[in-house]
């Protein structure tokens, strides 16, 4: 028997509809997008020619998308076997969270049609980081799905299939760990050629490292998001003793993360800029309180297993690494006399992309053994397995 | 494994150590490209902001030489009245003014004119980033040029451009990327840029290079308020120069050295932050970002290096539970 199983259930929810109904009205913005032109809908221009389908859909999406990234370097890696139920939802909403950013992507790209060119020899330019980003992005597509295919055959292919899918795993889980720890790094590198045009406090050669550092800490997140949003929704047994042990390494990275870039102020002599830079100032503190929350939160043992606490520590790290990634992208980019601030089509067209992920996921935790099933004890499967390293807590 | 303090702290260690050699890697100096060279048969236009009289010749040149449509902004519709360089502009003058703007050339109370269009970089940021080569150097001329049949729009060029050039058509489902060129396509048939051809003052010049370079050199060396021959259109055509007298210059000459030097380079008598053309670093955008990307990417040595270590991992952690395990 399968440790996974589908959650049943009918599709047709509330939540369901509205999701269904968001992505249905960001499908009619963007055949206006292709009717007319991207400035038809996006408020981008040629002082900001990046706005928040890039920095958003892109960029915060694939960090938001990391949870399957973190999770399997955790259990496959690291071989932290009670940390596998979950796996499974994290690569699920990885699956979708990457998926949709190579689909944004496309409808971002001005001259979509010649799209294949950068992947094709003659074309390709190894120079250029956007090239290292789109290759590793689409690979990572593919295998994420490859990851997932063990719950496809479960459903539909059966034990002989799953067996040798199972023989030739490792190699889709180790890309699965190296390919977004190249194009994570890479999304911080793709800012370093904009050189002086990004504020000092975020212009940095250790930019791959901050970007990598805080999508790891964002993938542990997200998945302790995930976890307590599923378990209230679905009336399901809290995992907070497991999410426990997930927080300290949210704790460990970005005290890293704190440390490399405040470190790397003072050494470049730009502490100053912490306090002169006005509203920038204030984004950057904004940006390393919601960073630090966390650390304090999760620091004290007895507040680990508290899941309004766990959850408030993994929004603001979410929030922390999501404004990060906006400020370093749109906020401390820019030219003398040149303005953004997206506009209400360019911001229903992300929403409409967010509501097809949630749909997506849901759809398919209810259709597909995703979840490890909740026996009458109350207890998860993974919980029974491994008591030993709970009880020694 | 128990949630034990020296667990807690071997966890962190051993982060900080990873951390330590990322850092490491990511700014090891040994990897660094330099600034890239001027190509042996460079080109480029030198502008002399004291020299422009704003007759505007240029844009329309410029214009009809790239095949542009007018830009029209005022309710009649009959001005071409180009604000900026944009998708459908490759060359406009601007004018700085303050205060009375009676004096030419002058910061205070004073008015100057000023070119903008492609600085044909040295180590151009555009050529660095196009992830499908688009955008290219050529070797011998060192002519950026832009080609739409491989572009995929993802306007990097637009983004990395220390200067704002190169621009995007927001308003048409099948836009381009547009910037001047040199009038390459003039070239071609051995004639030389718009612009430097119908100045009427000889402002804008197009010559190899080295010869801009002397001519900027010779005009710092002028004594101010003296009369000198300026060439027009060709930095050697002497014989179709006019005299006139020497501008009060600033000792510099714009794009010598900014971002590792540029084929456009600049004169003026206003400083040029006033113009539009920012104080710049002499290492290129391109050597920092080309420098970092492949000094983590050498050889793809390091990924691979790391993905046997992974896969070794995977396929440990994975075989014994194959009964019915993911």
């Amino acid at each position: 028997m399968s440790k996974h199983a589908p959650l049943g259930g009918s599709l047709v929810t509330r939540t369901t509809v509205i999701a269904a109904a968001l992505f249905v009205l960001s499908l009619v913005l963007l055949a206006v997008r292709f009717l007319k032109g991207l400035g038809a809908v996006a408020n981008i221009n040629n002082g900001y020619p990046w706005g928040i389908w890039v920095a958003y859909d892109v960029v915060i999406g694939t960090a938001f998308a990391c949870g399957g990234y973190a999770m399997a370097l955790l259990v496959y890696i690291l071989n932290k076997g009670k940390y596998h139920p979950l796996v499974r939802p994290a690569l699920l909403a990885s699956m979708f969270g990457y998926s949709l950013g190579g689909f944004s992507v496309i409808f971002d790209l001005g001259r979509y049609w010649n799209f294949w060119h950068i992947m094709t020899p003659g074309y390709a330019n190894p120079n250029s980081v956007m090239f290292e980003v789109a290759l590793c992005v689409a690979c990572y597509c593919v295998v994420l799905w490859l990851e997932f295919t063990p719950a496809f055959a479960e459903k539909w292919g059966g034990p002989a299939l799953k067996r040798r899918l199972n023989n030739v795993l490792f190699v889709f889980i180790a890309l699965g760990c190296l390919l977004p720890t190249m194009h994570q790094s890479s999304l911080g590198t793709l800012l370093v050629v904009f050189g002086q045009l990004i504020h000092p406090l975020w212009q940095t050669r250790l930019l791959p490292l901050l970007f990598l550092l805080s999508a790891l800490a964002m993938g542990f997140s997200i998945v302790i998001f995930e976890a307590t949003l599923v378990t209230s929704a679905y009336k399901r047994p809290s995992e907070a003793r497991i999410l426990a042990f997930v927080t300290r390494y949210i704790v460990v990275l970005m005290s890293a993360y704190l440390l490399l870039r405040w470190g790397d102020l003072a050494y470049e002599g730009k502490l100053g800029l912490v306090f002169s830079s006005g509203g920038l100032s204030l984004m950057f503190w904004l940006e390393n309180i919601l960073f630090a929350l966390p650390i304090v939160l999760m620091g004290p043992k007895a507040n680990r297993v508290d899941e309004r606490l766990q959850f408030l520590s993994a929004v603001s790290m979410l929030l922390g690494g999501g404004l990060y990634r906006i400020d370093a992208y749109l906020v401390a980019y820019g030219r003398p006399g040149w303005h953004y601030f997206p506009s209400v089509g360019e911001l229903l067209v992300t929403l409409g992309i967010i509501a097809l992920e949630v749909l997506a996921y849901i759809v398919f935790v209810k259709r597909l053994p995703v979840l490890h099933p909740v026996h009458a004890s109350g207890e998860t499967h993974a919980v029974e397995r491994a008591p030993a390293a709970l009880t020694t807590e | 494994m128990p949630f034990s303090r020296r667990n807690f702290l071997k966890g962190a260690a051993a982060t900080g150590a990873a951390a330590a050699a990322a850092a490491t890697v990511t700014v090891a100096p040994a990897e660094a490209r330099e600034n890239k060279t001027m190509p042996p048969k460079a080109v480029g236009l030198l502008y002399d902001s004291t020299l422009c009289i704003g007759c505007k010749a240029c844009v329309v040149a410029c214009r009809e030489a790239n095949d542009m449509p007018p830009e029209v902004q005022t309710a009649d519709k009959l001005w071409d009245t180009p604000l900026d360089l944009s998708g459908h502009t490759l060359n406009v003058i601007k004018l700085y003014a303050e205060g009375t703007a009676m004096h030419k050339d002058q910061v205070k109370d004073g008015f100057a004119f000023v070119k903008k269009s492609c600085m044909h970089c040295v180590d151009p940021s555009c050529v660095s980033v196009c992830p499908v080569s688009a955008m290219r150097k050529d070797p011998e001329t060192g002519i950026v040029s832009h080609h739409p049949e491989a572009c995929i729009g993802c306007r990097y060029c637009v983004a990395s451009c220390p200067f704002g050039v190169p621009h995007f058509q927001y308003d048409t489902p099948t836009p381009r990327i547009e910037k001047c060129q040199m009038c390459r396509h003039r070239q071609a048939v051995g004639q030389i840029p718009a612009c430097a051809e119908v100045c009427p003052t000889g402002a804008t010049l197009f010559g190899p290079v080295a010869g801009l370079k002397a001519e900027a050199e010779r005009r710092h060396a002028l004594p101010p308020g003296q009369s000198a021959t300026f060439p027009r259109k060709t930095v050697d055509d002497l014989a179709d120069g006019h005299t006139k007298a020497v501008g009060h210059y600033l000792p510099a000459t714009y794009g010598e050295h900014e971002m590792g030097g540029t084929q456009m380079m600049l004169l003026s008598g206003v400083p040029f932050d006033k113009l539009g053309y920012p104080a710049l670093s002499e290492t290129s955008n391109a050597s920092v970002s080309e420098s970092l990307q492949h000094g983590i990417y050498k050889n793809m040595a390091a990924p691979v290096a790391v993905l046997a270590g992974l896969m070794y991992a995977a396929h440990k952690h994975t075989k014994h539970d194959g009964r019915d395990e993911d």
